[in-house]
């Protein structure tokens, strides 16, 4: 089973590198981009079948190690 | 006092701190590779700065997870000293072993220069021989420093006496003039509930002699030899 696993900084944390983003994107001629948000993508092939079985564990390896929950939001999606 | 000073790969200032140990104990500390797990019992503990693990996944997310940082956990717990400086700070932070965390710097760019320190209070194994108030120059080179904790972990601290030292102006004034990151209440270091473990950004550690252009870190190194012999 593969899964996707996002992290974003929460809000409320300051993005700078969002922000720098969102400039340069203005100034390349993207005027109609607001606030921008950017985070990580984490793709893990997993030996599971059960799909709840692997939420649980997914949510274990965000916790522990792939977000920084002080400032960081996780999202886990599973495929296939 | 015996001191242990960790080293990851990546680790760049752990020469720089243990010269400075050996400079106030008179004696080399013990070099400690990150894969090992049962080194010798010492009075201090120094995660020193650097890039460990090429900064990978977070500043010093992965050296967190290290066999030796398992063993600093357990004798952190203990009552053994800790002293986390820069890439150091990132990894107890990391490791849970103090509160908060250091983000990108909010200019996003790296700061390498002489900041001014305003030390909180004395009342530590580390500031011991420094005033509460005292304004003390050091350098900081770094791109993640830039502190932060919410707002119940922030009272906390203060509450508690946590802050160990803030960025300030020369003249000790503590606003935006003297921040070089953007780290909330110009919060430069920190400790843990019981001031036994603290962390910094600033090294210390390069403000030792007078021919690297100042010696205010120097008194840190001498207050935990004080109170460790």
């Amino acid at each position: 089973m593969k899964a996707r696993v996002h992290v974003t900084l929460k809000n409320g944390v300051l993005d700078p590198q969002g922000k720098a983003i969102g400039h340069s994107l203005n100034r390349l001629g993207f005027p109609e981009v607001g606030d921008v948000r950017q985070g990580k993508f984490i793709e893990l092939e997993l030996a599971e079948t059960d799909k709840a079985k692997a939420k649980a564990r997914l949510d274990e390896m965000c916790r522990k190690l792939l977000a920084n929950t002080v400032i960081e939001n996780y999202s886990i999606e599973l495929v296939g | 006092m015996k001191a242990a000073v960790l080293v990851f790969p990546g680790s760049n200032r752990e020469g720089d701190v243990a010269q400075a140990i050996e400079l106030v104990t008179g004696r080399k500390p013990q070099m400690v590779w990150h894969g090992d797990g049962d080194f010798e019992k010492t009075d201090l503990i120094v995660v020193p700065g650097g890039f460990s693990y090429g900064d990978y996944l977070r500043c010093g997310a992965m050296a967190a997870q290290s066999p030796v940082m398992v063993e600093v956990r357990k004798r952190a717990a203990q009552g053994v000293p800790v002293l986390a400086i820069c890439n150091g700070f990132q990894i107890v932070t990391e490791a849970g072993l103090l509160p908060g965390t250091l983000m990108r710097n909010a200019h996003l760019k790296f700061v390498c220069s002489d900041v001014h320190l305003k030390v909180e209070t004395s009342q530590s194994l580390f500031t011991n021989r420094y005033q509460a108030g005292q304004v003390i120059r050091v350098p900081v080179a770094h791109a993640e420093g830039n502190y932060f904790a919410d707002e119940e972990t922030l009272k906390r601290l203060d509450d508690r006496g946590q802050i160990a030292f803030r960025y300030c102006a020369p003249d000790g004034t503590v606003d935006g003039t003297g921040n070089p990151n953007g780290s909330i209440r110009n919060i430069a270091g920190v400790f843990n509930e019981t001031k036994t473990v603290m962390g910094l950004m600033p090294h210390p550690e390069n403000a030792v002699e007078p021919m690297f252009g100042g010696c205010d870190g120097k008194a840190l190194f001498e207050g935990l030899v004080e109170a460790l012999t």
